[in-house]
């Protein structure tokens, strides 16, 4: 067993886990934050994404003892009583069907927008595909979700 | 057309939930002192077990039971079933071999489960089901269907000689014969359809938990259709009867078929639940999902077809070996036969048609309907063959199909379907102006300066969808209805619930049904709730999938608001003393047409439920329950256009357009069925460039995860554009005609008649990989470069 603490959501969090939890199941099955999924078993799909100390990560790939002292967000902290602007712009632009992969590409989608913004880099529709590389979806054709990633950084310029 | 009524693009209610995460999946709920099963399955393809030996993995800390398929039969459980009977041309039945959840002698596939741990935690049964020690005895196996057939293959059941299942033909094979004799011009083409995983992104769950003082079970699970789940689970397997089992199917993650039946795990977690007296939970990871859940596809055909010299087809013949896998999965006899040969006619017009398939048992993952189901395989059959055909005759493609194109309603095709409505001409001409067809050349000659080859390819479909008139589809095998039902309450308050059987995975149905409510009864969306996946609370229902939803699932709550419309008339009627007649249902009122008289929508709902002043001998209350049974299939139809370019150097395929014009009847919420257009062609693009499960000689899944399996990525497809040409389905009252389908149907012959055309050859398999695309093309090239 492992002693490991962390900040998940601006909470403190600490436990006693097992040497070898993933920092997926610390969240899904001892903090029961549900909404971050697992979709695969290699590191593909995506469902998994939270943000630790500011940047995307594959939870699914992240021993939790590894985010030992570590910032974590998932889906559930994004926003603060009002949604979050990539949020909004999922639902206005219908970006999600069944929702299952939504949260790892939501958690994706902001950071890459800020990712983009902090080097002043454009964030055309082919970059947007090319970063979403790590993230399948099975409903939307990703049609949407790259639609929804446009409107969501315009609108996190503008908030 | 009111702000949510049908028609509006009204936002998804039922986002929030997911973009929070506080979406609920079956994985996402524990049960109280929640257990854990892990499956132990066969690492061969073939073999009989020999003996099973538990001591170890009995032994091990956080073990609570090692349960095995013998306790399984011993305790009554019965075998899997096909749920849909379809004979031989000789009048024989199918073959079908036992299927025990927990294998009891020979497992048949990779995957096929021999026995289950449960345990405390996942880590401890997973850990435990490595330690339970299986002696096989290796067999021969085989994976090919056609390698199946031949003589001295490896069998796999006793009472299904040389592998078959059933040796099935539909049409007229003399007059088709004798048609194809006196054509001016055949063309003859192998086709494959390469088999797919259906890969919804929630792997499949099941919890199940068992109450010992009432005898009662509860499973939550990923299923399409709850209710038949259920029934399923009483009638044939015998787990408890249907008063004693409740199913819950809650936000499930995508199905496209997959979801539809009921697997093993769901059996074993229930029984082993009961032995146990604790709730038992199984989730299966990304490897065991490409290992058990069913597959999609896998034909191998011969076709024929046969034009005269106005070039109007004279037949058609086709010849089927369809890979069922390892056992025959709930629908799989019905995907391949009454799902597919009854679209051989595709759009046109075609007197003469026969087909005929042989289903085959192989060693590998039982195969079942994926997003199509049968319409695919016959759409990338016809489609294919007619684009080849144009080509060989000279003439355009799209001016081919044009001609042959069926254009008086209804049409009888001599493969059972009537189409009863359609505008093929007017699909076709929409998407060819869309996609500026008369500029191909010059985009064409462009991209050749750039030394890319650039070819479209067109695919116009047809499918069969509002599944199923019953009585139609029993007299050819089906083992239940295929009706939906619903009810509609309408709260003292005068809010609405509307419980119905179809399922949600994804489609919308929150949003889409509430928007049909809203529109009948004038009310705000927000004050109408939708019910489902919950067999305690819905009555009953058959589920979603063969885009039926829309025209059978909808139909019923339509159904069941004509009785709660008149019901609310008469209370109206009776507390203003006026005429049902003159009363009007608008703006959340029930008004008497023309002037200011009214009784609010919340004041007629109060008047149903206090009944102080009820019309003599009326009940009180206001709930309405309906069944609706279709009266014939919907036929949704349209026209696809792909546009590609191919890298001559390495055989790299590039998208850079796709058209689509559909005609899906009416269209309640256009957002949301764009979306399923963009998923549908989404698939079909996996499975015309990327998608292929393999098995090596062996019979070892080869394409057993992400990393080896292509599913399609966002940077592997482009933005598509959609378009609408409707005309209005008149077998049920909205005019639906269903949407979930038609990408995934549409767009594989479209891209690799887009391919093929820009490489020269008529010859290419799907999936069109790069090595394949540029194997063909040194292939073409030679040809001509010889010429």
């Amino acid at each position: 067993m492992t002693e490991i603490s962390m900040t998940v959501n601006g909470t403190a969090a600490r436990a006693a886990v097992p040497d070898n939890t993933l920092l997926v199941e610390f969240l899904r099955e001892h903090l029961r934050l549900t909404g971050t999924h697992v979709g695969c078993d290699t590191s593909q799909c995506g469902a998994c994404v939270v943000h630790v100390d500011g940047r995307a990560v594959k939870s699914c790939t992240m021993l939790a003892a590894s985010a030992e002292g570590a910032r974590v967000t998932t889906i559930e902290g994004l926003s603060n009583g009002e949604l979050h602007p990539m949020q909004v712009a999922f639902k206005e632009n219908h970006g999600l069907q069944c929702g299952f992969c939504t949260p790892g590409m939501i958690m994706t989608a902001t950071d890459m927008v800020a990712r983009y913004t902090a080097n002043g880099r454009e964030l055309s529709e082919k970059a947007i595909r090319h970063e979403l590389e790590g993230n399948i979806c099975r409903c939307t054709g990703y049609h949407n979700i790259v639609r929804a990633i446009q409107d969501g950084a315009a609108k996190m310029a503008s908030s | 057309m009111t702000e949510h009524g049908i028609g509006a693009r009204v936002l998804r209610k039922e986002d929030k939930r997911f973009i929070t995460g506080k979406g609920r999946y079956t994985d996402d709920i524990r049960n109280e002192r929640q257990t854990y099963a892990a499956f132990v399955r066969s690492p061969h393809a073939h073999a009989t077990v020999n003996s099973i030996d538990k001591s170890a993995a009995s032994a091990m800390d956080g073990v609570i039971a090692v349960l095995d398929g013998k306790q399984l039969t011993g305790d009554g459980i019965g075998n899997l079933i096909c749920g849909w009977a379809v004979s031989s041309k000789d009048g024989s039945g199918m073959n079908m071999g036992a299927w025990s959840a927990l294998a009891t002698d020979r497992v048949r596939y990779v995957g096929d489960a021999v026995a289950m741990v449960v345990a405390e935690t996942q880590a401890a049964a997973r850990a435990a089901a490595e330690a339970v020690e299986v002696d096989y005895g290796e067999l021969p196996s085989v994976v090919q269907a056609v390698d199946a057939l031949k003589k001295g293959a490896p069998q796999l059941h006793d009472n299904a000689p040389g592998n078959l299942i059933f040796d099935w033909g539909l049409g007229d094979e003399a007059a088709t014969d004798k048609a194809l004799a006196g054509a001016a011009h055949v063309t003859e083409m192998r086709i494959l359809n390469n088999r797919l995983a259906p890969n919804p992104m929630e792997p499949r769950s099941a919890i199940a938990a068992y109450d010992e003082a009432e005898d009662h079970y509860t499973l939550h699970t990923t299923s399409q259709n709850p209710h038949l789940a259920r029934l399923v689970l009483s009638a044939f397997y015998q787990v408890a009867p249907e008063h004693k089992l409740r199913v819950i199917a809650p936000d499930v993650g995508g199905g496209f078929g997959s979801k539809i039946y009921i697997y093993p795990e769901e059996i074993a977690c229930l029984w082993a639940a009961m032995k146990t007296k604790r709730s038992v939970k199984w989730t299966a990871s990304r490897s065991e999902a490409f290992m058990t859940d069913a597959h999609g596809r896998d034909h191998v055909s011969t076709a024929r077809i046969g034009f005269d010299a106005d070039n109007r087809i004279v037949g058609l013949k086709v010849d089927t070996i369809a890979n069922l896998g390892a056992y025959m999965s709930l629908f799989s006899s019905a995907v391949p036969t009454y799902l597919y040969a009854t679209l051989l006619s595709g759009q046109y017009d075609i007197a003469n048609i026969y087909c005929n398939v042989r289903t085959v048992y192989t060693n590998t993952v039982p195969v079942d309907a994926y997003r199509g189901a049968g319409r695919p395989e016959a759409c990338f059959l016809v489609e294919r063959i007619m684009e080849t055909a144009a080509r060989e005759m000279g003439v355009d493609p799209a001016e081919l199909r044009r001609v042959n194109f069926v254009k008086s309603f209804p049409h009888q095709t001599p493969v059972i379907m009537a189409y009863d409505v359609g505008d093929f001409a007017g699909n076709l001409d929409q998407a060819l102006e869309a996609a500026d067809y008369k500029g191909f050349p010059a985009r064409k000659a462009e991209a050749a300066k750039r030394g890319k080859l650039r070819g479209i390819g067109l695919a116009s479909y047809i499918e069969a969808c509002g599944i199923a008139p019953s009585a139609a589809v029993g007299s050819l095998g089906a083992g239940v209805g295929l009706w939906e039902s619903a009810e509609v309450r309408v709260n003292p308050v005068g809010t609405i619930e509307v419980l119905t059987g179809s399922h949600s995975h994804g489609q919308g149905h929150e949003t889409t049904f509430a928007q049909v409510v809203a529109d009948r009864l004038d009310l705000p969306i927000e004050n109408i709730q939708i019910v489902h996946g919950d067999t305690d609370k819905v009555q009953f229902g058959m589920g979603t999938y063969g885009s039926r939803s829309g025209p059978v699932g909808l139909s019923a709550i339509v159904k069941a608001l004509d009785k709660i419309e008149a019901k609310v008339k008469k209370i109206a009627a009776h507390v203003l003393e006026v005429s049902e007649d003159d009363l009007v249902i608008e703006n959340g009122q029930v008004k008497v047409a023309g002037t200011d008289r009214a009784m609010a929508w919340h004041e007629v709902g109060l008047a149903a439920y206090t009944a102080h002043n009820l019309p003599a001998g009326m009940e009180p209350g206001l709930k309405e329950g309906a069944f609706y049974d279709p009266t014939n299939f919907t036929f949704p139809a349209g026209t696809y256009v792909c546009e590609v370019e191919v890298d001559p150097e390495t055989g790299t395929t590039e998208i850079v357009q796709f058209v689509a014009s559909d005609d899906f009847g009416t269209i309640i919420n256009p957002m949301i069925v764009e979306g399923q257009v963009h998923g549908g062609i989404a698939q079909g693009v996996g499975q015309a460039m990327l998608e292929n499960v393999v098995y090596d000689e062996d019979g070892q899944l080869l394409s057993a995860s992400y990393m080896d399996y292509a599913m399609p990525r966002a940077d592997d497809l482009p933005s598509f554009t959609i378009h609408h040409h409707s005309t209005k389905s008149p077998s049920n009252p909205l005019g639906l005609k269903g949407c979930g389908e038609a990408g995934a149907i549409g767009s594989p012959p479209a891209i690799i008649n887009a391919i093929t055309d820009a490489i020269g050859t008529n010859a290419l398999d799907m999936p069109a990989t790069p090595p394949r695309v540029w194997a063909a093309l040194q292939t073409a090239s030679a040809k001509i470069a010889a010429e």
